[in-house]
């Protein structure tokens, strides 16, 4: 049914449609969280290899579900595979590695409620991509989430320097810059076609 | 021995409860989820039937019934009834006089923000598309959106030609030009304040018509090569 | 706001549980909870009053199961119960809404179901209903469930209008208008939230001085 080559499914989740800030998912817990770049990379790196993880296991899932006909169970079975992916991923991550673990620190059960998740999950299935156009799509989604992050971050760090009215410090401030940054990316629209 | 006895004798108790818990949740989970299904399933069947016969008879005026088909793996067009699990890609509509108006198909492709899914009609007589409709887009509103109500843009798909050559394929595969500039009818003249999402629909009827096209010229051509000889006979028995 | 004994005083909090959704602790004005699944299906009207509903009526649903079975869960299995519990009623929305109208299903799209990830929903779970009765945990997902709606109206209202000329896809304009047509784009969907948070800071911050 699609005619997209790899290439141009990977531009496109990371920069034309940015899973930020075209469909503002994942900002949920982003917008709460200090503006900071060290925060925004490990959490963006996090969060690309969660969805990659959940990615693959969705395809499995729907391939299942089609098979034995219960549609319905879509949501349910999606939930539960990202919260025990992040589960096994915070057990791994402590044991390999406890000074990673405690420098993510409460990142990693935040990232269960991130709706970039879900919705990669469930746009690749809306989409009725493949096993390798899901890993591709993924792959470009959490790039260009974190693309996204360590951009507001980083201008955010900035702004703390900057001279702004005071009703507007903090979410809305935030949200401007967010809402600016859309505006650039869809300069890179076509690319990829 | 009887203390760690007596610490197990907390443990499977909240270990118990919780697995009942979560079973108990599952299972009014499943009784609601499995409930709804089957309660709307009907209804949102029938709407989108519904939807997809009008969307039919735009595309081929005059239709009055439709029989779905698909292409099988090698190729061959195959009918399909009722609680046929086979993928149907395309649609025969019949008017009144049960004369093949033509096929609607149907094909999606990536436009600028999300997938397009159209429904196109095509006259395997005239070897011209002849009805275009989007089903299904999210396009830029005020922009993109245009390949939906640009009167320009869909007239393109009242005569475009998709002739099928003697080796059995598209001659000139459809593409769109920009706006103005189309010189052959084969072309599709594009929006110029919507390139990417006319180009798309370009793309998409592109492919799908070098595809499928000359499959159901192919049958087409043997349907009126059996109704001819059948005419003979008939003829000859006389 | 404890859980009291005298009538009168039941009433008042009665209301009380309702009001408090609808401006001192509305979830997207001053919380900041649960905008992010919605705000890609703001850009008219219709939607963000449909998302704001669809998401309202999880809200009470969730509330209620949670609420009448917050004395059999056990701790540790409580956000996974109330996550499998949300994630059911989205599910009957989501089917709701495909046979009610199948064309806002399709405007709507995957972003029914990403109502499962609205922080409003898990934290009023967590925050209310399992520690209070279903009366209360109604009026609660009521209050807080017409705020949201309230909210997002207000900036799928104002994207519509400023980005299309027009209210539930009635014109409003005359043919002259130039609509912005970045108030449609997501970057518009930005800028509407941001603008009504200063509106909102600027009322409070004018309360506090008086």
């Amino acid at each position: 049914m699609n005619t997209e080559s790899l290439g141009s499914i990977f531009l496109n989740a990371a920069l034309v449609n940015n899973f930020v800030l075209a469909y503002f998912l994942g900002i949920c817990p982003f917008l709460g969280v200090s503006g900071k770049m060290e925060t925004a990379t490990k959490m963006g790196g996090a969060v690309m290899f969660v969805m990659l993880i959940s990615s693959m296991s969705a395809y499995g899932i729907h391939a299942f579900l089609v098979r034995i006909d219960a549609p319905f169970l879509q949501l349910i079975s999606y939930i539960v595979v990202i919260a025990s992916t992040v589960q096994l991923v915070e057990m791994f991550i402590k044991k390999i590695s406890p000074a990673l673990f405690k420098s993510l620190g409460i990142f990693l059960p935040l990232i269960t409620t991130n709706c970039a998740i879900l919705g990669v999950a469930l746009f690749q299935t809306n989409k009725g991509y493949g096993f390798l156009e899901s890993i591709v799509y993924s792959l470009g989604a959490g790039a260009g989430f974190m693309l996204a992050l360590v951009l507001i971050a980083g201008i955010r760090e900035q702004m703390n320097f900057a001279e702004v009215p005071n009703i507007s410090k903090g979410t809305a401030l935030t949200l401007f810059i967010a809402g600016i940054l859309s505006l650039c990316f869809m300069g890179f629209a076509g690319l990829g076609a | 021995m009887s203390q760690t006895s007596n610490i197990e004798m907390h443990n499977p108790a909240s270990s118990k409860k919780m697995l009942m818990a979560m079973v108990g949740i599952g299972i009014i989970s499943a009784f609601l989820i499995v409930m709804t299904f089957e309660l709307t399933l009907p209804r949102v069947q029938r709407l989108k039937a519904e939807a997809l016969e009008k969307a039919i008879f735009e595309v081929l005026p005059g239709t009055v019934r439709t029989q779905a088909f698909g292409v099988s793996t090698n190729g061959e067009l195959v009918k399909i009834e009722e609680g046929d699990k086979t993928e149907t890609t395309l649609y025969a509509g019949y008017d009144k006089d049960e004369m093949l108006v033509g096929y609607a198909i149907e094909a999606a492709g990536q436009g600028y923000a999300d997938i397009i899914r159209i429904l196109y009609g095509y006259d395997p007589d005239e070897q011209k598309l002849i009805g275009f409709q989007v089903l299904e887009s999210k396009e830029t509103p005020g922009l993109g959106d245009k390949i939906e109500k640009d009167e320009g843009f869909l007239n393109n798909f009242k005569a475009l030609d998709v002739s099928v050559s003697e080796d059995g394929k598209l001659r000139n595969k459809v593409i769109t030009v920009k706006q103005g500039e189309k010189q052959n009818p084969w072309e599709i003249d594009g929006i110029t304040g919507a390139t990417i999402s006319s180009r798309a629909i370009g793309n998409i009827v592109g492919t799908s018509t070098t595809e499928v096209v000359p499959i159901l010229y192919q049958e087409h051509k043997k349907d009126k090569t059996s109704q001819g000889q059948k005419q003979m006979e008939s003829d000859e028995q006389r | 706001m404890s859980n009291d004994n005298s009538k009168s005083k039941q009433e008042v909090t009665s209301t009380d549980e309702f009001i408090k959704g609808l401006w001192r602790d509305n979830p997207v004005f001053v919380q900041v909870l649960g905008m992010c699944p919605v705000l890609a299906v703001s850009n008219t009207a219709e939607n963000a009053l449909a998302m704001g509903l669809a998401t309202a009526f999880v809200l009470l649903m969730s509330n209620i199961l949670v609420s009448l079975l917050r004395n059999f869960v056990p701790k540790q299995v409580r956000i996974a119960s109330y996550i499998l519990i949300i994630a059911t009623f989205v599910t009957v929305t989501d089917y709701a809404i495909q046979a009610i109208s199948v064309e806002l299903h399709k405007s709507l799209g995957a972003f029914i179901s990403l109502i499962v990830v609205n922080c409003l929903i898990l934290s009023r779970a967590e925050a209310f209903a399992s520690k209070n009765t279903i009366g209360k945990s109604i009026l609660d997902a009521l209050g807080m469930g017409l705020g949201f709606t309230l909210a997002l109206f207000c900036l799928g209202a104002v994207r519509e209008i400023l980005g299309n000329g027009s209210i539930f896809n009635i014109p409003i304009f005359s043919d002259g208008y130039q609509s912005w047509i970045v108030m449609i784009l997501p970057a518009g969907g930005f800028f509407t939230l941001a603008l009504w948070l200063l509106i909102i800071n600027a009322i409070q911050t004018r309360k506090v001085k008086s």
